[in-house]
Formats: structure tokens, C-alpha cells, sequence
């Protein structure tokens, strides 16, 4: 291990991976004991000899061996490697079902007062009036939005918002004695997560076939509908991009077997202010704020999943719930008592919350309409222009994302990952790859509303080259990308002997 | 305000590309019943300046931020080196996806790789994932994980572990073929002959949180002990900030470890969004949850970091995973990670030494005055204690130390708190010291108290 | 390409050889051209019991994870250790090296229920 903290790289820095590539070292490679990037005040009360106030043997004889870094060489590894990444605000990301919209600055300058980002999560109701009035509205919004009654703020992420959904339709079920509704239904076109969730709730998911048209087979719904379905989770529009235009007569069929229909509300984007799941028959939904509603996605995270409820489901909702008191002054409401209880500790992902506010303030009524509407216009402009190039399964007009199938390319053994990678060559990020699973060679594109037309005819005319090179060089494509960070990785040594973590030698 | 960029005369263009002529044609597949015919009934759009007002006003309006804070209760308020929000704040970072395509993306995994690594040498594990929604959920994680080890089915969860804990662990378990059992607790630490008779053979695993809800560091080998004899995994949940003072559970025998993460360099922010850490021995790994990132190499033999162990992930293993988690949180990651670098092992332990002064400064303190003392004199705690207040009502001191600008503890009559298992401690209050209190701060605290 | 025909199969692809009275279980060629490059093998001890069509481990790749369906009903006699350093010898040599685990049958005629190679080749290319 080097301890003079200079690891030369043949195309970097001292320290470093250079302008044109190269590997950056870790962090851990740099360490130089001795060195700390932090300076803290000497103690101003009596220090306490820690064995006279813990039991010796409980206490560390050395602290954690963290790297030990001084402060610029700290931000150039992070500044370097955050450089190392394709990010919204440095490439287009056509990628579906994720909405990789453009997240505004002032969202995060919102999020990130102090009277936001300081506030303690057990601070007294009436010193937290902001933020329980902000919480308020957003609640209100979203079940607008949703054409809902009521919205829990507390869900973590899309993911658990599913399963909290999931969670208060169960419990709604036993409190009317069907503790027998034991199976939920998922169009096989779905999120691999509505199946998981399921499990973790004790219940099995049940597939649902599509029709040609790539919506609900409903002859296929309908034999598998009966006393022991909990719910059906559907995505509208699907991951297909389409609306389901039977969503009515869906819902219907569900309603009449006594069970529910749960939507998941990834494509919440195509649809704002134009149609609204509780006037289609939705009974619950989750929303993901960092698709619809802008938060960023930080690399993966933090989400923030909201879920709306028709009012049979509302007592079961998480508690606590945000309410405002007939003073008008806002409050945590305690007292549920059918209620699932809690699926994360304190308030829900505040911060995350505070940018959706801050988006769909900004927006408006009107805005969140003509957001929706450009994202369905920028979609079908991009899928004009490349069915020729590439198959598209199933007719137009598709809502805010479309799947194009590359089978046409892989009759010359290119396939769809590697129109995917060779994208990266082109500094566009890939589109969603190989899902839904009913489409062969799937790629689902979804520019978003946020994109200049330059960007759009750009993507269209790489598509376009890549398609070419197909015919012309298959053989570039299988390398590609050349241009990345790195070439296509190793993943099956990787997985055959994990290498999860660095270890001093 | 809009975030679109297309004028009138693109979208012209754009319609004629696409073949229609009015843009509702694109609409076709809505059916007109279920049709929105009116506007949403939400406030129309507002001027950049004007909603950057609202927001003051909101954000001014949290009055809590303008008092000095002792408020624990498993939120703190620790330093923040600016460096760390400099960087965190990156926009790249900020705005990148998901790391699905390593080739875009080797900035993130290998910051993700670099926090996997600190989050195993703070806690003396083997693996670590690359992190969790927050506390709570992961410990309900690391309950099902050691479920799905072990195939055995009873959860023994002492009443001394956080009430959020607690409660999201039962809703988790609510619809599984799992048993809770819940063991009293003994002078502010889980009571071991109440752990012993709680673990039987079927048992998956003990959790235990030290320092507990109420502050106090427990006795985290002897519960392995326990554990282990009977075959059951035992799961720690700790305070990483606390690692750079006590043996780290990897050291007294854990199987699992998970914490929140938010003392690691992430704002207060109301509850959230925090980093839920969750770590273990090597031979879990393909039962872990949430996130892997890998080390391996790229077709050049270059060094490459890459989403590892995929199938154990919702999106190939559907209806037959454990867990449903398909985010990391990886923002609060990347603040976790710059914070641990930024301190290293001697600035957290600087922060552990100063946590430790300063709580047991104020607890003598408070002792000392009229009409207060502390519930478990000879309970061994780090930075956060519980006080009684023997003459007067809990909610009656905390007012009156609110007029004078201090926010004194948390009530354990707070309905936030509603399911403690603990009996009477109606009348006590818990007090939190970081590094960030000053002596001045803390004698501010002790006057406040007075009556 | 043939299957083997010194051996039977079942319809979820896993294979089943009869050794000295004792029978080899392992996959099929076209079980592995499905799961692509295999990462891990999850099998159970020698000792364990199991029972013809239920699950007796897991297998990975990549791309997916599947179970293992026992052939056969019996006491596991050996298990092919050498997967969990290498379990590319399964896409390298499901036939033979590539094996994963040796049972003593508690009645061998369970095999007469299974398909023979033709029978077999036949469903699968049928997919």
C-alpha cells in the first residue's frame, strides 16, 4: 500500500486519473497516516477517561482504520470521479420508465435551508409549522393529482411504496374477514418489483397475459380473478408506453370479485392534469417524486414514494399522518388506530418531499398539464422518426415512452444491448434495455419534456447511424462502447468471485 | 416557471413529423369518460422570486432551527465539515442515474465501492451493501435476511431497541409466517435472563441496538453468546459515531450489523432522506439485500467497478426475492463516504471523545440540579442520557426551556414515541450532547432547567 | 446437438445417470444455453434428503437465477465441490464434469417416469 500519498498513473495526475482516461485510484490508495481533512475544537468541559464511563472491555483499542486524507487531494478524488459519470446535467438520458427529467437548481437550493435541512424530526408540532404546512400541501396536491382521498408521505421509494399499498390492502381486506385473498395479479409486462413486493407482503403473484395490442388480455383477467384475489398492480400507462384503454372495464372486473386495483405510478408523467387514476377505478397508487416530480436521482437514490388511497382504504394508511387542526395550525395525527403502523422510522424522506413541493408549486395546475403533454408530444416525435429504422411492436400513438424491438438488427447479430452501449460512444446514456420482457431486443425510449429539439434530432440521428452501422460493421457494435469510462466489464468473473470491498495488503 | 424548452413553432414541426394534425390526437387511447375536464384544482404557477419567498417564509417558520438542540432520540446533530456538502453537492452526482451501465458510470460505483469498504472497516464486518433506505427499515431487513439464512422463524427484538424500530419491524412482519417476541428490559439495558428465556432453537436472531434507544451501551458479546449457543444469528444495530470509541460488532460477535447513518455527514433534514447502513460475515452475502457494487475488470483487463451480484435483486429474481428494495440511497452514500474520509479515524474520534465529554458534563450537571436526576445512575452511556424531573411535569420543563431558546430532550410521553415497552418513565426526558454543543451552550441548557 | 442417451431427463432440464447403482444428477446443454455464464451453484450437504420433482438448490448466472429440480428421490452421496471454486465447469461440461450431486436412490424404477434423450431433445427444441 502506498503511504506517500503520489500513485502515478500512466495517463493521470500525481494522484490520479487524468483528462483522458485512466484508472482512479482509491481512496484508500492515497492514505497518508497522519493526514486528516477536518479540524474540531479542543474540549471545553473535563474529559472523561472513557473506561471510568464505559466497561473496558466494551471500548476499541483504535478507532476504525478510515483513509486519512488531507483536504484538496480529498475534493480532486471526488471531484475526478464525479466526472467519471454521465449525469442529466451533462447528457440525455432516453431512458423508460425512469423519467430522467431535468431537476431544478432551485429544488435543491429549497431543500437545503436551514429551516429545512436543521429541523429534528421529534421538534415540537408548533416549532415545526413550516414543514408540517408544506407536508400538508403536498398531501393535498398529490391526492388532487392522483384523484384520490388520501396521501401518505411516509413511503421511502417507489419500491416501498408498492409495498405499503400492498400492506393497506390487505389489512382492509381482513378487517372484513377475507383473510383468504391470498394472490395478486401482474400483467406480465410488469416491474419485477410488483412481484417481489407481493412476496414480502405473503401473498403470490399471479401473471396476467397481454393481448396483441400489448394490453390486458381480458378473457385471461378474467379466469384468473376470483375470491382469493387481494389486487391487481398495473402500470398505466404500461411499460409498453401505451395507455390501457380498457382501464375502466378492468377495474370493474376486479371490483365485482371484491378485490382492488393498485396502480404504479412510475408513468405518472405522461398523464398529469389529463386523465387521473382515481377516475379510472384505481383504489391505490404509488407516485416516484424522482420520476414525475423532479427530485434527482442521485445516482440511485434517495427516492421518495407517496402513496394515494380511495377513503375505504385511508384508516389503514402509516401513521402518523399530517393533518391540519381546526385552527388551522398543522399537527401529527396519532390516533389510527387500523392503521399498518410505521414502514420507516420518523417523518419520510422530508428533504425529498420539499423538491416535489418546490416542483409542483413552481409548475402549477397548468404546468403540470403542459408537462405531461410535451413529454407525450417529445415521445411520439422521437418514435416517428425511428420506426422505420428499427421495429416498433405495437402501433402509435404511445404516451410518453415507447419500445422499439432491435430484432431487426439482431438478424445481423447485433443486438439490443449493443445499440445500448454503442450509445455511450455517442454521450447519450442508454435507454432501458431488454424490458418489458414480452418484447424481444427491447429498447424503451423516453425522451421527457425537459429536452431541446437539438437534443432530440441528435438522438435520432445516432439511432439512425447506429442502425447503419448494424448493416455495415456488426462487429464495431459487439466492441462498443470504446469511448466510455471503461470497456464492457467482466461481469460474470465479477460475480463468479466477488470483490465487494478494498483490503489493505 | 417551466422547464420545457420547445416553442410554438417546434411543435409545429414536431406534429407534422408525427403526422397529426392537433396534439390531442395523440391522446386517442384515453377514453373520453375518464378524460380530466377541467383544470387540476391546484394553485396556478408562480415567478421564480415569488416561490423563492414562499419557501423563506416555510423554512423561516420552523422555529425549532433557531434554538440550541439536545434533541436525540436517534436523530443528531452532528458537525458537518463544509467540504462534505461542497461535494456532495456535485451536480453530476446529484443527477446521475441508477449505475445499471458501468461504462457511464464508474464515478458512482466507485464511490459506492469506497463506502462499502469504510461502512466494513467501521463496523469490523466483512460486506457491506451499498446502503438501505434508512434505520428503521434496515433493521426489518436484516430481520428478514437473517430469517431467509437461518429458515427459522422467531425474531427476539428487546425493548430497548428504538420504537420506530420496533413498530417497522411488526409491520414488516405482519403478513409473514414470523414470530416477534419483545423481552423486557432491566435498568435501561435489555435484561439478559428475559434475552435467555426469549431464544429457543427456532429462533433467527437477536437484535440488539447499542448505545439503545435510551442511550445506555449494551452488553452486545453476551447476547452473541446467547445467540449463537442456540443457533441463531445475532443482528447489532449501532451508532457509527460510536465506533470510533467502542468495539465494533464485527468484534463482539455480530452476524449482521446495520445503523442509520445520518450522524455520518447527512442533515437532520426532518427525518429524511438518510442512509440506512447494513453489513455482514462473508458467508451471507448472496442473502444480503439492497445493492452490491463489485470490483472486477473490463475487456482491456482496465479495473472496473459494476452492479455485482444482481440476482439477488428483485429484477431477476421477482416473486422469488427476500427483499423489494431496488434503490440504494445513494446521494446520502456519497455524504457518507466524503464524511468518513473527511474525518478519518482521528477526527471520528476526536468527535467520539467530544460526544462523550459533553454528555457526561451536561448529565452531571442536570444531576446535580433541584428537582432532576438520572434514571439509571450506573447505566454506562456515550453521548445521550435520560433525565427524570422529580417535582415538575416533563412538558411544563421542556416549555419553559423552549421560552429560553433551548430545546432541553425529547418526552418519552411523545406520541412519537407511543409503543415504548418500558414502563413508567412517563416523567423522564431524554438528553442528547454532540461535539457540535458548546460548554456555554450546555450551561445554557442546565439554566433553562431551573424552575 | 444429441443429448446423451446414456441417460434420462427430466422436463425441467436437469439430467439423472445411473452409476453403480447410485444416480448423477446435473443439467442439460440447453439449460445452460438459456442461463448463459453460471456465477454460483447452491447445493445442499451430503446427508440431505430429496425427493423426485422438489427443489434441491438454486443455480445462477448473470442473467438469472433458477432452481434445481431433483430427478430423483433418495440421500445425496456426494455433492460436486469443485463448482463452488469453478462453476463454469457446468457451461464448459454439463455432461460430465460439470455435474452437481450423486444420490442413493430410494427407488430407482422413478427413472423409467423420466424422458429418454429423443424425447427430451424433442420438448426442449420445442421451446
Amino acid at each position: 500500500m502506498p503511504t506517500t500519498g503520489t500513485v502515478t498513473t500512466p495517463t493521470g495526475t500525481a494522484d490520479g486519473v487524468g483528462l483522458r482516461g485512466g484508472t482512479e485510484p482509491l481512496i484508500f490508495e492515497k492514505s497518508s497516516p497522519g493526514n486528516c481533512a477536518v479540524s474540531l475544537p479542543d474540549s471545553d468541559v473535563p474529559a472523561v477517561e472513557p473506561a471510568s464511563a464505559i466497561p473496558a472491555d466494551l471500548l476499541a483499542d483504535a478507532p476504525p482504520p478510515l483513509p486519512e486524507i488531507g483536504e484538496l487531494q480529498l475534493v480532486r478524488h471526488f471531484t475526478r470521479l464525479s466526472h467519471r459519470l454521465f449525469s442529466v446535467d451533462t447528457q440525455f438520458y432516453p431512458l423508460g420508465s425512469c423519467t430522467m427529467k431535468y431537476n431544478p437548481r432551485i429544488n435543491e437550493h429549497a431543500a437545503a435551508l436551514p429551516g429545512f435541512a436543521g429541523l429534528h424530526p421529534l421538534a415540537p408540532d408548533a416549532m415545526s409549522q413550516g414543514a408540517l404546512r408544506l407536508l400538508f400541501e403536498l398531501r393535498t396536491w398529490l391526492a388532487e393529482v392522483a384523484g384520490l382521498d388520501e396521501v401518505s408521505l411516509q413511503p421511502c421509494a417507489g419500491a416501498h411504496g408498492e409495498m405499503t399499498g400492498l400492506m393497506v390492502i390487505i389489512a382492509c381486506h381482513r378487517s372484513r374477514g377475507q383473510n383468504g385473498r391470498t394472490k395478486v395479479l401482474t400483467p406480465d409486462s410488469s416491474h419485477g418489483t410488483n412481484p417481489a413486493s407481493c412476496t414480502l407482503c405473503g401473498r403470490h403473484a399471479v401473471p396476467v397475459k397481454s393481448n396483441a395490442r400489448g394490453r390486458v388480455d381480458l378473457d385471461d383477467l378474467r379466469a384468473k380473478v376470483d375470491d382469493e384475489t387481494a389486487a391487481m398492480m398495473i402500470t398505466n400507462p404500461s411499460t409498453l408506453g401505451l395507455f390501457e384503454d380498457q382501464i375502466a372495464a378492468i377495474a370493474e372486473i376486479l371490483h365485482d370479485a371484491g378485490a382492488m386495483l393498485y396502480l404504479d405510478g412510475a408513468n405518472m408523467n405522461a398523464i398529469m392534469g389529463l386523465t387521473r387514476p382515481g377516475d379510472f377505478g384505481v383504489d391505490v397508487m404509488h407516485f416516484n417524486t424522482h420520476k414525475t416530480f423532479s427530485t434527482p436521482h442521485g445516482g440511485g437514490g434517495p427516492g421518495a414514494g407517496p402513496i394515494a388511497v380511495r377513503k375505504h382504504l385511508a384508516p389503514f394508511l402509516p401513521a402518523p399522518q399530517v393533518v391540519k387542526k381546526a385552527d388551522g395550525t398543522f399537527a401529527w395525527d396519532f390516533d389510527r388506530p387500523q392503521s399498518i403502523g410505521r414502514v420507516r422510522s420518523f417523518n419520510g424522506q422530508f428533504g425529498v418531499l420539499v423538491r416535489a413541493w418546490t416542483y409542483i408549486r413552481a409548475l402549477g395546475n397548468s404546468g403540470l398539464r403542459q408537462a405531461s403533454e410535451t413529454a407525450v408530444l417529445a415521445a411520439n416525435y422521437l418514435a416517428a422518426r425511428l420506426k422505420d429504422a428499427y421495429d416498433l411492436p405495437y402501433a402509435l400513438p404511445c404516451m410518453h415512452e415507447f419500445v422499439l424491438s432491435a430484432v431487426r438488427q439482431k438478424a445481423r447479430g447485433v443486438t439490443g444491448m449493443d445499440v445500448a452501449k454503442r450509445l455511450i460512444d455517442y454521450d447519450i446514456h442508454p435507454p432501458t434495455t431488454y424490458f418489458p420482457m414480452i418484447v424481444p431486443e427491447a429498447l424503451m425510449i423516453e425522451p421527457t419534456e425537459t429536452e431541446s429539439l437539438a437534443v432530440l434530432d441528435r438522438f435520432v440521428e445516432v439511432m439512425l447511424r447506429i442502425a447503419a452501422e448494424a448493416e455495415s460493421d456488426p462487429d464495431a457494435l459487439h466492441a462498443a462502447p470504446t469511448r466510455g469510462y471503461i470497456r464492457r466489464a467482466d461481469v460474470v468473473a465479477g460475480d463468479r468471485k466477488p470483490n465487494l470491498r478494498w483490503e489493505a495488503e | 416557471m417551466q422547464y420545457t424548452q420547445l416553442t410554438d413553432e417546434q411543435r409545429a414541426h414536431m406534429l407534422a413529423t408525427i403526422g397529426v394534425e392537433r396534439f390531442e390526437e395523440l391522446l386517442a387511447d384515453i377514453p373520453a369518460p375518464i378524460r380530466l375536464a377541467r383544470p387540476l384544482n391546484i394553485p396556478a404557477p408562480i415567478s421564480e422570486p415569488e416561490l423563492l419567498a414562499e419557501l423563506d417564509e416555510l423554512a423561516c417558520s420552523n422555529t425549532a432551527t433557531h434554538k440550541v438542540c439536545f434533541l436525540g432520540g436517534g436523530a443528531y446533530d452532528h458537525f458537518i465539515p463544509t467540504v462534505v456538502n461542497a461535494l456532495a453537492g456535485q451536480s453530476e452526482f446529484v443527477t446521475a442515474y441508477t449505475p445499471y451501465q458501468p461504462e457511464a458510470s464508474q464515478g458512482s460505483l466507485q464511490v459506492f465501492y469506497e463506502f462499502q469498504t469504510m461502512v466494513c472497516e467501521l463496523t469490523g464486518m466483512d460486506v457491506a451493501n451499498a446502503s438501505l433506505y434508512e434505520g428503521g427499515s434496515a433493521v426489518a431487513e436484516a430481520v428478514l435476511m437473517a430469517a431467509a439464512a437461518t429458515g427459522k422463524r422467531r425474531i427476539v427484538l428487546p425493548a430497548t431497541v428504538h420504537p420506530h424500530y420496533r413498530r417497522v419491524v411488526r409491520t414488516y412482519l405482519e403478513d409473514l409466517p414470523l414470530t416477534l417476541v419483545e423481552p423486557a428490559m432491566a435498568c435501561g439495558v435489555a435484561d439478559p435472563a428475559a434475552l435467555a428465556a426469549a431464544i429457543d432453537s427456532d429462533t433467527a436472531c437477536v437484535v440488539l441496538q447499542t448505545p439503545n434507544f435510551f442511550g445506555n451501551v449494551e452488553r452486545l458479546d453476551q447476547a452473541a453468546e446467547l445467540a449463537h449457543a442456540a443457533g441463531a444469528l445475532t443482528v447489532a444495530c449501532v451508532d457509527p459515531i460510536a465506533m470510533a470509541l467502542l468495539k465494533r460488532p464485527g468484534d463482539l460477535g455480530a452476524d449482521i450489523v446495520v445503523a442509520e447513518g445520518q450522524p455520518l455527514g447527512i442533515p437532520l433534514n426532518y427525518g429524511g432522506p438518510w442512509v440506512g447502513l447494513l453489513a455482514a460475515r462473508k458467508q451471507f452475502v448472496r442473502k444480503m439485500p439492497g445493492r452490491l457494487i463489485g470490483r472486477t475488470v473490463d475487456a482491456d483487463g482496465q479495473v472496473a467497478y459494476t452492479l455485482a451480484l444482481q440476482t439477488r435483486e428483485q429484477h431477476i429474481r421477482r416473486e422469488k426475492a427476500t427483499s423489494n428494495v431496488c434503490t440504494n440511497q445513494g446521494l446520502l452514500a456519497y455524504r457518507a463516504t466524503i464524511y468518513m474520509a473527511t474525518m478519518g479515524p482521528t477526527g471520528l474520534a476526536t468527535a467520539a471523545r467530544l460526544c462523550l465529554n459533553k454528555a457526561h458534563y451536561a448529565a452531571g450537571r442536570i444531576a446535580a440540579l433541584d428537582g432532576f436526576e438520572l434514571v439509571w445512575a450506573d447505566a454506562p452511556f456515550f453521548k445521550e442520557f435520560l433525565v427524570r424531573s422529580t417535582k415538575r411535569p416533563v412538558a411544563q420543563v421542556l416549555a419553559a426551556a423552549a421560552e429560553k431558546g433551548v430545546l432541553a430532550g425529547v418526552p418519552m410521553t411523545s406520541p412519537h414515541l407511543a409503543g415504548r415497552a418500558d414502563g413508567g418513565l412517563d416523567d423522564c426526558f431524554l438528553v442528547a450532547v454532540t461535539e457540535n454543543r458548546t460548554k456555554a451552550q450546555i450551561d445554557k441548557l442546565v439554566e433553562s432547567l431551573k424552575a | 446437438m444429441a443429448s446423451p442417451s446414456d441417460r434420462r431427463y427430466s422436463k425441467s432440464h436437469e439430467w439423472a445417470k445411473k452409476d453403480n447403482g447410485q444416480v448423477t444428477v446435473g443439467i442439460s446443454q440447453f439449460a445452460v444455453d438459456e442461463l448463459t455464464d453460471i456465477t454460483y451453484v447452491e447445493l445442499p450437504a451430503v446427508g440431505a434428503a430429496v425427493r423426485a420433482g422438489k427443489a434441491f438448490g438454486e443455480i445462477e448466472s448473470v442473467k438469472a437465477t433458477s432452481e434445481l429440480f431433483s430427478p430423483i428421490s433418495g440421500k445425496i452421496v456426494a455433492v460436486n465441490e469443485q463448482l463452488a471454486d469453478d462453476p463454469g465447469l457446468i457451461n464448459n461440461d454439463p455432461w460430465e464434469a460439470g455435474w452437481l450431486i450423486r444420490v442413493q436412490p430410494s427407488n430407482a424404477t422413478e427413472l423409467d417416469a423420466l424422458l429418454d434423450s429423443q424425447a427430451y431433445d424433442a420438448q426442449a427444441g420445442s421451446h
